[in-house]
């Protein structure tokens, strides 16, 4: 298997703060990797450091994409994302005054081309290339299932059908890594056994490597291929979901050292 | 009874603080009068209105009362938004807006500058509504692109003998480049510290302006700026008058179809994604930097053009036309209009520049009644005028299914 996600000892100080440390982290083609830590551990940090939002102090991260591999350090939010590595975020943020087709709409914005001027000229290029953008986003919310509620204004979804077009608008970007952020948070067991299914789903259609925040352990342990363990920004422990289960320091900083051991 | 007390309490504090307004009067030999009857009956009248005030509200709150906008325009605007009466609407209006000047009221040299004015109005509150309705940052110093549009015609008329048709685009490239000096800076601000410092920008143009007596006259200004030739014909004042009114209608109706098409467009949305929230637009890919360059620079773009049009209308340009006070108008358009909306950015700008003007009939409260209407229309309204302006997709799978049905 071939690795598209490489991280390597990644460290995030704020100010005398260290919020990650060396944090090394692998995900592989078509893998579901969960990341997991009680609250505070810095798993948002990570996805917010590989994303651009911050700069890392020190480490690389590397994206391979189609057999180039990329050089993540020094690059922007959107130079990332046309890459090929989307993101969903912890407290929803969707573009709650558009609507739904809209929302999905915007995601496809990096492959898409059309400048101020064509877009006052509306030459037939543009006009068919707008109309591939709109019934390419329908199609994914067909994939989500919010095809009904493509007229909606987005904050009036309920709150897992947000949480799906989320993921709807992230796919729009075409991305090889998606990384989600808490994406079963706020769902009931049924919502979240469908997302399950559909993160895998989505894998399967589009080769997709997923890496996942989650605090729902049984979806994390029944979903991902492999799981890593963060606390206080340190990475304790990684492996597949058995080894983790048994690992006594991720039992450790998850129930805290029981008086009697 | 309570409700009575209250309305009593208004009515008190309102005879207190107009007291010295409307209560003292200096006479001619510096002794001073009370005018007792004035604030009695301004008492009286607040009393009734804080009454019915009162009552009203209570009603809204439970609910007994849904806020509509008065059946006639509801109707309008169905008539507007549906797509078969719709060309016939905009037909009417366009041939009614073509004929004014031949009317026989409406034509007159005095009411089509009036026009004119609103129509540079327009374009003004359309240009602003770019970067303020659509990629939502506030922006206070809109008029010293305006301002500079109209010295760029202005300075180069007057020391180059540039003509009118030239100056429109370097009018616009000039304002652009400005838009982008001042965007470049400004770029990581949003909300109340970009206001603060696009204040600032207004304000240092218009002082620029001001001082800088040996090229732009100071508060003399420029005077004998040409108006508009057709084809190095000499106009009449009347015919020059209802040319330059038929310019800017058409300037009218360009910037209306730019600014639509550029609405629906990819760009348009990129700047409403960045309007709801700036990290997210940026992680779904879109480059903020150029976007709201970009919004910027065709923002200001339109504020040179009105400015041209301006210098070329009043062919007198001097720093007073561009102070604060018209940024704070142009905004007004927009909020009234309702942020976003084309037709309502449109019909807000009408409003402002035309109510005021047929007002003169009651010179005195003009402002006040001004100042009332947007009081209330903000309480009432808050969103402004038109809103819920929303693009209709069509999406080709369900189109198949529709004609198979």
């Amino acid at each position: 298997m071939k690795p598209v996600l490489e991280v390597d000892e990644l460290i995030q100080d704020f100010g005398g703060l260290r919020a990650l440390n060396e944090v090394c982290l692998t995900v592989h083609e078509k893998e579901i990797v969960a990341l997991i830590g009680p609250n505070g551990a810095g798993k948002t940090t990570f996805f917010n450091c590989i994303t651009g939002i911050y700069k890392p102090t020190s480490g690389d991260m590397f994206l391979t994409v189609e057999g180039t591999r990329h050089r993540l350090n020094g690059r922007k939010t959107y130079e990332i994302t046309a890459l090929g590595m989307a993101r969903t975020f912890q407290n929803i943020r969707l573009f709650s005054q558009m609507t739904v087709l809209e929302n999905v709409m915007v995601g496809c914005h990096c492959h898409t081309h059309a400048g101020i001027l064509s877009a006052l000229l509306r030459d037939r290029r543009t006009v068919r290339e707008e109309q591939d953008t709109i019934d390419r986003s329908y199609e994914l919310l067909k994939t989500v299932g919010l095809e009904r509620h493509w007229e909606d204004t987005a904050c009036n979804l309920p709150y897992g059908a947000q949480r799906r077009l989320e993921i709807a608008r992230a796919m729009a970007t075409n991305p090889h890594m998606l990384l989600l952020d808490e994406p079963a948070a706020g769902m009931n067991p049924h919502e979240t056994r469908e997302l399950k299914e559909l993160i895998l789903r989505l894998r399967d259609e589009h080769n997709l490597s997923v890496l996942l925040i989650e605090h729902d352990m049984s979806m994390v342990m029944s979903l991902s291929d492999r799981i890593y363990v963060m606390e206080y920004g340190s990475p304790i422990a990684s492996g597949t979901p058995e080894e983790i289960r048994h690992n006594p320091d991720v039992i450790k900083a998850y129930l805290g050292e029981s008086r009697d051991a | 009874m309570k409700r009575i007390f209250k309305a009593l309490l208004v009515a008190v504090w309102f005879m207190v603080l107009c007291s010295p307004i409307m209560g003292l009067h200096v006479n001619p030999d510096n002794s001073i009068s009370f005018l007792w009857e004035r604030l009695v009956a301004l008492g009286i009248g607040i009393f009734f209105a804080s009454l019915v005030w009162d009552w009203y509200f209570s009603r809204v709150q439970t609910s007994a009362v849904h806020m509509h906008m008065p059946k006639g325009v509801t109707a309008t605007l169905g008539l507007f938004k549906q797509k078969k009466t719709r060309g016939a609407c905009l037909t009417v209006l366009l041939l009614f807006l073509v004929a004014i000047p031949f009317l026989p009221v409406l034509g007159s040299i005095y009411q089509i500058s009036i026009l004119i004015s609103a129509l540079i109005y327009v374009m003004l509150a359309l240009g602003l509504n770019i970067v303020v309705g659509l990629a939502g940052q506030l922006v206070l110093g809109y008029a010293a692109f305006y301002a500079i549009g109209a010295y760029t015609y202005a300075l180069l008329t007057t020391y180059f003998g540039f003509g009118f048709w030239i100056c429109l685009p370097i009018g616009g490239i000039m304002t652009i480049l400005f838009g982008l000096a001042l965007g470049f800076p400004v770029l990581r601000l949003r909300g109340d510290y970009l206001a603060i410092v696009t204040l600032g920008f207004g304000e240092i143009v218009r002082l620029i302006l001001l001082n800088w007596v040996g090229v732009t006259g100071g508060s003399h200004g420029i005077s004998n700026i040409p108006k508009p030739g057709l084809f190095g014909m000499e106009l009449s004042l009347q015919s020059n008058t209802i040319y330059l009114y038929y310019l800017c209608l058409a300037a009218v109706i360009v910037t209306i179809i730019t600014i639509s098409r550029l609405k629906n467009s990819r760009v348009g949305l990129a700047l409403q994604a960045l309007r709801e929230d700036e990290i997210a637009s940026e992680a779904m890919g879109i480059n903020l930097t150029r976007v709201k360059l970009m919004a910027f620079a065709l923002s200001s773009a339109w504020a040179g053009f009105a400015g041209v049009f301006f210098a070329a209308k009043t062919s007198f340009v001097n720093p007073a036309s561009f102070t604060f006070m018209e940024s704070a108008m142009m905004l007004s358009m927009v909020v009234l209009g309702g942020m976003g909306s084309i037709t309502g950015v449109t019909l807000g700008a009408l409003i402002l520049i035309l109510v005021p003007e047929y007002l003169r009939a009651f010179a005195d409260y003009r402002m006040l009644l001004f100042g009332a209407t947007m009081v209330l229309m903000m309480i009432f309204r808050p969103q402004g005028l038109i809103t819920g302006e929303r693009r209709k997709y069509h999406i080709t799978a369900l189109e198949g299914r529709e004609e198979q049905a």
